[in-house]
């Protein structure tokens, strides 16, 4: 199937090359095709695509705008509830749950004429860096079949680089839709806090949960993000600010930018991926950046902050899966209490265990003061460096991770080296920050490099700018 | 060793999670080399700096309250559709109150 773009799609429904309805049923067709290779989708949604596609047809048969994002083949991830479609959340306990509503963000992207073609794959409750704690198996990486796609958002990341989907929808609250974009090659936009509702996104960490988009451009990212922002009065953390538009300062023109490097971003990387991010700088002061070298003092505190505070968080959102609302309880004869522990010891993975068990340890009696509130202060200082930082430069810029797609099964055994790999990410959740990733170039064993983009809250659209003159720039 | 197999199995019942014995083993290792990570933040003096329990930015005083009105909401058999036990228009749980 031929490679799309949302701008490439619209032309072709308005110029009648073909109808929303024969592009979806083709779309689906393909990805079905493709799936068995990565393990991507968990749930196709044949009837849903088809009706959304019906309504995109009748308006342009009508004359009116199909939308934005009008015929556009998109992958959602499994956390975000979509109504009387299946949302597993990649976990055992939600094999067959049913959402009874659809998340704001959803009816957004419908209402733009996007079509929801299917639900993606992820690590369960979005808690993993490489796809791999999914209960309904790992996902694999399109470029590089026995490697992970990185996580949470694995299956929207390579639905995006294996072109089954041409836009998707992933979360991030440690990195989750950073980590696997740079892993599968492919474009991953974590907003500011709060520029799109969570209200429907299944809760992780509700102070440091974000929906985001995935696209093989800067500008496709950009279109499904305008379509899904802004206030929405079902999270009351959503913000008023209003949302521009972001195609409009796609203009190419970065000269004069200030770009701040952060020495502590470039400590610890493997050599291909420094490289890879150090010509991507050098690309940027050609396109006329004035590239400076900044200090985040406060870097090396963040995982410890954020897994405190994320699995603090978890615990009390992971609380509501007790046997008795979403779907499965455990065949026990026995007392409440004991219906809830061996639902919970059953449908739960080893790591969602661990990040329960470690967030109910923290804010435990005696523990509370010195882990969870050490912890907020410690975030206070972590955003106080980027505070800092942007009344120097307009962005940062630095690498996503410190190595590229690893193999399968080969970090498994190790948590806590797995979460040390989040650290490049973790910082912009903890201050709330817009980041992304965007493609820059392959290791020498063909791996895909992501190169990060950071800058304040609501500045998305000095982020996008650095990204498109980059990307303009580089292919 | 910063914590023990008796506290994981506390904070398991906290947690209303039911540890088999080779768990017991394997989390109290895996929270322990997680806690030394976390033991890092002791080198820093927070004192007087105030806890962020929000990432928070510029907006009106009422961003966050919506209009007081009456809404439809889920159906009584839409909210029970996923209870994998109910009866009556209520979710069914094990007997509570011993006679």
């Amino acid at each position: 199937m031929k490679r799309h773009t949302v701008g490439s799609i619209r032309q072709a429904l308005l110029h009648r090359e073909f109808s929303a309805e024969e592009f979806t049923r083709e779309a689906l067709a393909h990805a079905e095709r493709e799936n068995p290779k990565t393990n991507a989708y968990l749930t196709f949604s044949a009837v849903r695509a088809l009706a959304a596609a019906e309504a995109v047809d009748r308006k342009i048969a009508a004359g009116e705008d199909p939308g934005a994002l009008a015929g556009v083949p998109v992958a959602v991830k499994d956390v975000i509830v979509t109504k009387g479609l299946r949302t597993t959340c990649g976990s055992k306990l939600l094999e067959h749950y049913i959402p009874p509503y659809d998340a704001t963000a959803i009816i957004r992207l419908e209402q733009a004429g996007g079509i929801i073609i299917g639900k993606t794959n992820c690590d369960e409750f979005a808690m993993g860096s490489s796809n791999e704690n999914s209960a309904f198996g790992p996902v694999r990486n399109p470029v590089a079949l026995d490697r992970v796609p990185g996580g949470s958002s694995g299956g929207s990341a390579a639905a995006v680089a294996q072109g089954t989907a041409v836009v998707s929808l992933g979360s991030d609250t440690g990195g989750s839709v950073r980590q696997p974009a740079s892993f599968c090659g492919v474009v991953g936009v974590t907003p500011t806090y709060g520029r799109v509702s969570r209200y429907g996104l299944t809760a992780f960490a509700s102070s440091l949960d974000h929906i985001g988009p995935f696209a093989t451009t800067t500008k496709d990212a950009a279109a499904l993000l305008e379509a899904i922002a802004g206030r929405d009065e079902m999270d009351a953390t959503s913000a008023s600010a209003p949302v521009p538009d972001y195609a409009a300062a796609l203009n190419g023109d970065v000269r004069g930018l200030k770009i701040g490097l952060p020495r502590e971003y470039f400590e610890g990387l493997a050599s291909d991926t420094g490289d890879r991010v150090h010509a991507a700088v050098e690309t940027l002061k050609k396109l006329g950046c004035e590239v400076r070298e900044i200090s985040l003092p406060h870097t090396q505190y963040a995982i410890a902050v954020y897994y405190i505070i994320a699995t603090a968080e978890a615990s009390a959102n992971l609380a509501r899966y007790d046997g008795v609302r979403y779907t499965t309880r455990a065949a026990s004869s026995g007392t409440l209490t004991e219906m809830y522990r061996e639902t919970r010891d059953q449908g739960f993975g080893a790591e969602c265990k661990r990040r329960i068990m470690l967030g109910t340890y923290v804010l435990s009696a005696g523990y509370y003061d010195a882990y969870y509130i050490k912890a907020q202060k410690v975030r206070a200082l972590i955003a106080r460096d980027y505070a800092e930082a942007f009344e120097q430069v307009d962005a940062i810029v630095g690498p996503v991770s410190p190595f590229p797609a690893f193999k399968i099964g080969e970090k498994v055994d190790d948590p806590v080296a797995m979460y040390l790999s989040d650290i490049y990410t973790i910082t912009g959740d903890l201050a709330g920050i817009p980041c992304m990733s965007v493609p820059c170039g392959l290791t020498t064993g063909g791996l895909p490099v992501g190169l990060q983009i950071l800058t304040s809250h609501f500045s998305e659209t000095t982020m996008f700018r650095v990204a498109n003159a980059y990307e303009q720039a580089s292919t | 060793m910063r914590i023990t197999e008796e506290e994981v199995r506390r904070v398991a019942e906290l947690a209303a999670l039911a540890l088999r014995d080779d768990e017991v083993e394997r989390m109290a290792k895996d929270l322990d080399s997680i806690l030394g990570h976390i033991d890092k933040l002791n080198e820093l003096d927070t004192t007087g700096i105030e806890p962020m329990a929000q990432v928070l930015f510029e907006a009106e005083e009422t961003a966050t309250l919506r209009e007081d009105r009456e809404r439809p909401t889920l159906s009584n058999s839409e909210a029970l559709r996923n209870a994998p036990a109910s009866g009556n228009g209520y979710f069914k749980v094990p007997r509570v109150i011993e006679r």
